[in-house]
């Protein structure tokens, strides 16, 4: 036994075990974590700090800094919402019917996880160009979504749709139909047990999957660039203006967007963490 | 998972208009978000033919690109498979106060924007930065080189493995190796003949999309690379460059060679999940470990109210 577990069986940091190896694996991950994340994001908040207040804030609310947020916050919730209607009929279809190709289908759902994102991102830009398969059509009808925050909205459904289907799927699929023939035997029509029943114990899982493709959205960079044309004050994203302000050696700027980013996601994944307790005190399940 | 409905029809499914429209809903959202793209680009990338095709990924920026994208991958995975299965051993295997937080901060990185992912090593290692000085002076470089590039995928990616198997570790309970030691194994021979064994496919399963993501990685790699072809320039990062030199076909035909990584991605993931999911443990799918990770943020020290109910 390394002595370290020795150390540590000694100042009851832990419950006693018979298996091995506690402080050397805790040991290992704890400087692994921290030389990789904690020490490196420390120095953004080093860097943050020695901007002082006033600087740091004046950078952060620069008009166009404030556009970029602006427009990363506002696509991203756009496409969650789209994805949380969306991916929970793509969920329902995948969990309730049988048809041929559903297994495939349901394979495919994965693709945004598994597709690099600059790949995504070309081809989005392709399809949806004015004379892109999916942009030329369009165009004839007097809409252009490549090179507007229509076309980031775009990306953003595509990288952030798994995250809706996989965490409403598990718990469909443990919903007790049971409850919908009691519903149903009392008397209820089938909308009112979708809007009374089953609606309600999806609503954690759906709030999870919407957050999880919001704050992914929010943070989104390769799939976004190549579509959104990176108009500033039009269609420029957070991430990109970080890009630009590093490139213009810009290093304070880079920071303090960084920086207000950072803190924003943190109070997002807070509060989807908040609504996981909350749910699974109330239902029973995350 | 995949049982056919428990029920004969009933007054609680659908009428079949319904669910015809329901269906195909679904089928032209998922065709045209998801599918559509990836045939564009096999589509694009064979434009000017198979000859045009092979010169693209023939070319020599194009192979070296390769060569960087696999030695990332190469240094990146192995690294964070070593971390995933130390930091599940103790937190899966053992009682401790702050484990909750930890779980928590080991899903870090996937709430952090790639973009800001790179920015941290820049400001660390940047001419302006804590580290930056001091390494230029010792003739060492990292930002716009190789470990650059390695330090920015091993941030994005640390999380894959051990969020893949702290659920399935702690479904498994420590009794096995309590057993094998109790008969006298050593410590290590039990992880080996014991652990290892039972956690084979939620390992590979973590490895799998590890790597997927490592060899993809796109806006964190961006920001420490420097773009410099031939020397620092992975693949993804080679098909950004193709694309804004209006070179369309040869982008597609080297993004061409991703999309072909994340078929097979899904393939095996899916091979996995079929694994996983009629394995001879009566552990809950990857599936829901792949979603288990949201529910286990805030989780208390117990295994049970980490996952979903069976």
């Amino acid at each position: 036994m390394p002595p370290a577990a020795i150390a540590a069986r000694r100042w009851r940091v832990r419950a006693p075990s018979v298996l091995p190896g506690f402080g050397l694996t805790l040991g290992f991950t704890l400087t692994y974590l921290t030389l990789i994340v904690f020490v490196p994001l420390s120095g953004l908040a080093w860097h943050s700090a020695t901007l002082g207040w006033e600087n740091f804030w004046s950078l952060a609310l620069a008009p166009r800094t404030v556009q970029a947020l602006r427009i990363s916050f506002g696509t991203a919730l756009i496409a969650a919402i789209v994805n949380a209607i969306f991916g929970t009929l793509v969920a329902w279809v995948l969990v309730r019917y049988r048809f041929p190709g559903r297994r495939l289908l349901d394979a495919a759902v994965d693709l945004p996880f598994a597709l690099p994102t600059a790949v995504a991102g070309i081809a989005l830009a392709a399809l949806y160009a004015p004379n892109g398969w999916i942009g030329q059509p369009l165009a004839d009808l007097g809409l252009t979504v490549a090179y507007t925050p229509v076309g980031i909205v775009v990306a953003l459904v595509f990288v952030g749709l798994p995250f809706v289907v996989r965490t409403v799927q598990p718990v469909l699929q443990d919903l007790d139909r049971e409850v919908e023939e009691a519903a149903a035997t009392l008397g209820a029509s089938r909308a009112r047990t979708l809007r009374s029943v089953i609606l309600p114990a999806l609503a954690p899982a759906l709030l999870t999957g919407f957050a999880l493709a919001f704050a992914r959205g929010v943070g989104e960079y390769g799939s976004v660039i190549f579509i959104a044309g990176n108009i500033p004050f039009v269609s420029e994203i957070a991430p990109l203006l970080i890009v630009i302000r590093l490139e213009e050696f810009n290093t304070a700027a880079a920071t303090a967007i960084g920086a207000v980013m950072l803190m924003l996601s943190f109070g997002l994944l807070l509060l989807i963490n908040l609504i996981q307790g909350w749910s699974r005190r109330r239902f029973g399940h995350g | 998972m995949d049982s056919a409905p428990r029920h004969p029809p009933s007054p609680i499914g659908e009428p079949p208009l319904t669910r015809a429209l329901l269906i195909g809903t679904a089928l032209a959202f998922l065709g045209l978000f998801l599918l559509l793209p990836l045939v564009a680009v096999f589509i694009e990338a064979f434009r000017l033919g198979p000859g045009a095709w092979i010169a693209a990924i023939t070319e020599p920026d194009a192979l070296a690109a390769l060569r960087l994208t696999l030695l990332v991958a190469a240094i990146a995975v192995p690294l964070n498979v070593v971390f995933g299965v130390a930091a599940a051993w103790a937190i899966a295997k053992f009682e401790f106060p702050g484990k909750a937080v930890l779980i928590t901060l080991i899903d870090l990185p996937f709430s952090v924007s790639p973009v800001i992912s790179g920015l941290v090593y820049v400001l660390l290692f940047g001419g302006g930065g804590v580290l930056g000085p001091w390494l230029k002076a010792q003739g060492i470089e990292i930002l716009f080189a190789v470990p650059g590039i390695v330090l920015a995928t091993l941030f994005v990616t640390l999380p894959f493995v051990a969020r893949e198997l702290i659920p399935l570790m702690q479904d498994q309970g420590a009794s096995d190796e309590e057993a094998a030691l109790s008969l006298g194994a050593s410590g290590w021979h039990t992880f080996r003949t014991v652990t290892l064994p039972n956690i084979r496919w939620g390992l590979l399963y973590g490895v799998l999309l590890c790597n997927a993501r490592a060899m993809g990685e796109f806006g964190a790699v961006s920001v420490v690379s420097g773009h410099i072809r031939g020397l620092t320039n992975t693949v993804p990062l080679h098909v950004e460059i193709l694309y804004n030199e209006y070179n369309f076909p040869a982008a597609f035909a080297v993004a061409s060679l991703l999309a072909v990584l994340a078929l097979v991605t899904l393939v095996l993931k899916t091979a996995l999940e079929a694994r996983l999911g009629s394995g001879t443990t009566p552990s809950p799918s990857v599936r829901e470990h792949a979603t288990a990770w949201i529910s286990r943020s805030t989780t208390s020290a117990k295994p049970s109210t980490v996952m979903p109910p069976p």
